[in-house]
């Protein structure tokens, strides 16, 4: 491979949670779709913000969370602001936990990441219904938030492969 | 002694978590939290140099996001065509046996239409509504299922009112809800938050339409208790709430479960072009 293809590939590794982030944040992305009259979707920045804050917290700033709160906001016509307040309080939830947790343990974040989401999106209701008086399909938002939890392992464990090639990818050179 | 110790860990943990700024952090959780509250608490003006601020903004995201969806709005597009393909030889079955008769409706609806102008003119109403309308882009399409809506590629600076009806050729799809300079924000009338009055015809019953996330149909509110509405009757819009002009088709009447639903004309997933009143 040449020189500068290998830089642009640690590149890739590298940037790959917050090219994903502004991805989603950018398309409004959630991979929805119907099995059997049941709508499946999928909350991908709450996967994204919960895994790399609570593993991997050098390789994704929360200033660029905020910043992918706010164009999620835009995106999805939500007050601006609101998709800000809930990925932050997911990092405060995820940082917390990893202050309190020795050895990571994949269960263990799992059951987190359900208690996180719920956190997260009873906040979510509670200020666009309240100070926004806006209307949501709480169906839908609980759906969306039980589905991501079900895929939580899954995309834990690709994550943590890509981090594993990027560490492999640096100490070769 | 125990609790205590573990107590104050927990503070820690908290604290750390709020306050301490990680490895290659540059601003704390609290920070950027106290900032996401003030940024939300601009939502409140809604004029002034705030307000074009944040439409600015928006025609920046806007314009990004095109780009990058563009790749998957082309894959989707495509998709749609080879359904389309896949489909052709049922439509045209179903066409060929109609016996449609085109040009004997033609000249009934000719007519009507100068008749209903001729009663208009004796009981002096005024078309309050603009006849024109803008052809506009699609730069995004938002269809999730908190979300429908779509974002088309003309604002302020082009004269798009908010408040204005948005047609897909003769039938509604929604109306903006959001102008800024180079874009607007059109709310499919599927979405949750959309209510818009109607009429259905013949039976001449008002109601309200109301979306359910639902991408084909959606409910009526308001409904007389003992209404006589049977399948296949139109509804148009009624033009009762001074914004959207009246008598543009929006879908037929279906009945489900002895609940009355309406089935809207226009495919909302596959829109392209739409139209926007003046």
């Amino acid at each position: 491979m040449a020189r500068g293809d290998i830089k642009f590939y640690q590149f890739l590794l590298n940037g790959f949670p917050i090219i994903l982030l502004f991805f989603f944040a950018l398309t409004g992305y959630s991979f929805s779709f119907n099995i059997f009259k049941i709508n499946i979707s999928f909350n991908c920045v709450h996967l994204i913000v919960f895994y790399w804050v609570l593993r991997k917290p050098e390789m994704l700033g929360y200033g660029l969370i905020f910043f992918a709160g706010i164009i999620n906001d835009v995106v999805q016509n939500l007050p601006i602001g609101v998709s800000s307040i809930n990925y932050l309080l997911l990092c405060v939830i995820a940082s917390f936990f990893r202050t309190r947790t020795l050895v990571p343990n994949l269960i263990y974040d799992w059951i987190l990441f359900f208690i996180a989401i719920l956190i997260v999106s009873s906040i979510h209701f509670t200020v666009l219904a309240i100070f926004f008086d806006e209307n949501i399909r709480y169906g839908a938002l609980m759906s969306t938030a039980f589905f991501s939890f079900l895929i939580y392992p899954a995309v834990a464990k690709i994550f943590n492969q890509i981090y594993l090639l990027g560490l492999k990818q640096e100490h070769a050179e | 002694m125990s609790t205590e110790s573990s107590r104050d860990d927990f503070i820690i943990a908290i604290r750390s978590a709020f306050l301490k700024k990680g490895n290659r952090q540059k601003f704390s959780l609290f920070t950027l939290l106290i900032i996401s509250i003030l940024v939300l608490s601009l939502e409140y003006f809604k004029t002034g140099p705030i307000n074009q601020f944040r439409s600015f903004t928006k025609d920046i995201i806007f314009r990004g996001s095109y780009v990058v969806s563009s790749p998957f709005k082309y894959v989707k597009n495509k998709y749609y065509l080879f359904q389309d393909h896949m489909s052709m030889y049922e439509e045209f079955s179903v066409l060929r046996d109609k016996d449609l008769d085109l040009d004997s409706l033609r000249k009934e609806v000719d007519f009507y239409k100068s008749e209903n102008a001729l009663l208009k003119k004796l009981i002096e109403e005024r078309d309050l509504f603009s006849k024109e309308y803008m052809l506009t882009k699609i730069l995004l399409d938002k269809q999730s299922p908190y979300l429908k809506s779509l974002i088309i590629n003309k604002g302020q600076k082009n004269g798009v009112k908010l408040g204005s009806a948005v047609k897909d050729r003769l039938y509604y799809v929604g109306k903006v809800v959001n102008v800024n300079f180079l874009s607007s924000r059109v709310l499919l009338a599927n979405d949750l938050n959309s209510k818009i009055p109607i009429i259905i015809e013949p039976s001449g019953i008002n109601a309200i339409l109301s979306g359910n996330g639902n991408d084909d149909y959606a409910e009526l509110e308001y409904l007389p208790k003992n209404n006589e509405i049977k399948e296949n009757e139109i509804v148009y819009t009624s033009g009762s709430d001074g914004t959207i002009p009246a008598s543009i088709p929006v879908g037929k009447i279906i009945i489900k479960n002895n609940k009355k639903y309406v089935k809207f004309f226009s495919n909302l997933n596959q829109l392209n072009y739409v139209q926007v009143n003046k």
